[in-house]
């Protein structure tokens, strides 16, 4: 019996047939320096252009304040430093479930105030701390799924700009409002890896946090990934367009999931029910460590992530399991591709029970 | 009565098995007195104790290393 699927999209989607496309011709049109006023410039100029057009209306955003960097990661950093040198002073915010890209640039940056979240993974609303630079809020969780209220924390930041880290959401959820930067990376909604896109709001207060480049656009340094930049944009675009369709059937194969999962003893189904990314859900298994049910789940042909620390003991557990209070050992964490079908999510709920029976049996009668 | 379990030196789940197992044997009101140095201990002995619905009376550090757990069954 051959059975299994990759279920580990919000690691990274699958390439979307329409970028694999953009992506081919691209990379036979769109070699040169889109600087150069030759005839083969101009046309990786062009294709430039259109992939900043499409992103923005995609994104919902003027072109002008779009920029391709080289991964969600540069994006982040960019965004979030670029935003807190503009500040001049104060110390930058951040919720205490923030992707380790911001947390590692708020470290270099000097140190966060880090503000804690519910059960759920939530942030409150609420002013932010005294003498804050930035406000630093993802606009859903990457590990759980929870949607963060940015807006409304925008409404009560009292003129501290928000950087909103939107990778795990982009794409999936239209963007919040209120930010003054916000990054997303485009692995994650099917496009090429080594893309990146940048966000800021004209009329920010945002100043290069790096060394500045003689480039198109001045917020990315370095030669422009033409041919990666328009495979993004073509996802991007496919996925936007195929939004409600998919949204509607990762929810309920999720819902589905939530459902069989806290019917198994000793689990601990985390994130928020219902505002929540539509393709994404967590849970934890007690008395189980997170390395082995990845790797017994790999044998029976599921890609799934942990969050789990167990056995590995050079690793802290997932800070964002524990700043929820969620059980981090036991952890699975399960995010639908846009491809994932009702077979493959049954496959996986046959299986899970008697595995984790299994997995129990061992650690706990020896 | 106190039953003491030390779990240092040992990574998780590990504490908190040995947690569970030491609750199988005790009766309502007593408690349960757990050692671990083990990062995810921090985390995931409240998060048993809330799934379970058991109550965390304290935690402290220990002299000589680690963290001690007092766990009382309520159940």
């Amino acid at each position: 019996m051959t059975s299994g699927a990759y279920l580990d999209a919000a690691s990274s989607e699958p390439l979307h047939p329409a970028a694999r496309e953009a992506l081919l011709a691209a990379l036979d049109q769109g070699y040169a320096d889109p600087r150069r006023l030759h005839r083969a410039g101009r046309s990786a100029r062009l294709l430039l252009d259109n992939a900043r057009a499409v992103v923005a209306e995609s994104l919902d955003v003027r072109p002008d304040e779009v920029s391709f960097t080289a991964s969600g990661t540069a994006a982040v950093h960019l965004g979030l430093l670029g935003l807190h040198r503009g500040a001049r002073e104060g110390r930058i915010a951040h919720t205490s479930v923030e992707h380790s890209a911001v947390l590692h640039a708020a470290q270099w940056a000097g140190g966060a105030a880090e503000l804690p979240v519910d059960r759920l993974g939530r942030v409150e609303v609420a002013p932010p701390p005294e003498g804050t630079s930035v406000l630093a809020v993802q606009a859903a969780n990457h590990e759980v799924g929870t949607l963060q209220p940015v807006a409304a924390l925008a409404a009560v930041a009292d003129g501290v700009p928000l950087f909103t880290d939107a990778c795990a959401s982009a794409g999936r959820v239209p963007l919040p409002g209120g930010w003054s930067a916000a990054a997303a990376s485009a692995h994650k909604w099917g496009g090429p890896a080594g893309v990146g896109v940048l966000l800021v709001r004209k009329g920010a207060r945002w100043r290069h946090p790096f060394p500045v480049d003689e480039r198109i656009d001045e917020r990315a340094p370095g030669f422009e990934n033409v041919p990666g930049a328009l495979a993004a944009a073509a996802a991007l675009q496919a996925v936007v367009a195929d939004r409600d369709e998919v949204d509607a059937r990762q929810r309920s194969l999720v819902d589905r999931v939530r459902r069989a999962v806290a019917l198994i003893p000793d689990v601990d189904v985390v994130g928020d029910p219902v505002d929540r990314l539509p393709h994404l859900v967590t849970f934890s298994c007690l008395y189980l460590d997170g390395e082995s049910l990845v790797t017994e789940l790999d044998r029976l042909g599921f890609g799934v992530a942990s969050g789990s620390a167990c056995t590995a003991s050079t690793l802290t557990p997932s800070h964002v399991l524990a700043a929820m209070g969620a059980l981090t050992h036991g952890n699975v964490r399960l995010s639908l591709t846009r491809d994932t079908s009702e077979a493959d999510v049954d496959g996986f709920l046959a299986v899970l029970p008697a595995l984790v029976e299994r997995l129990r049996g061992e650690v706990t009668h020896r | 009565m106190t039953v003491e379990v030390d779990c240092r030196g040992q990574v998780c789940p590990l504490p908190v098995i040995a947690l569970a197992k030491a609750f199988r044997d005790l009766e309502v009101g007593e408690t349960v007195s757990l050692l671990a140095d083990d990062v995810a201990a921090a985390v995931d002995v409240p998060a048993w104790c809330r799934m379970k619905g058991q109550e965390l009376v304290g935690t402290e550090p220990v002299l000589d290393g680690g963290t001690r757990f007092v766990v009382r069954r309520l159940s």
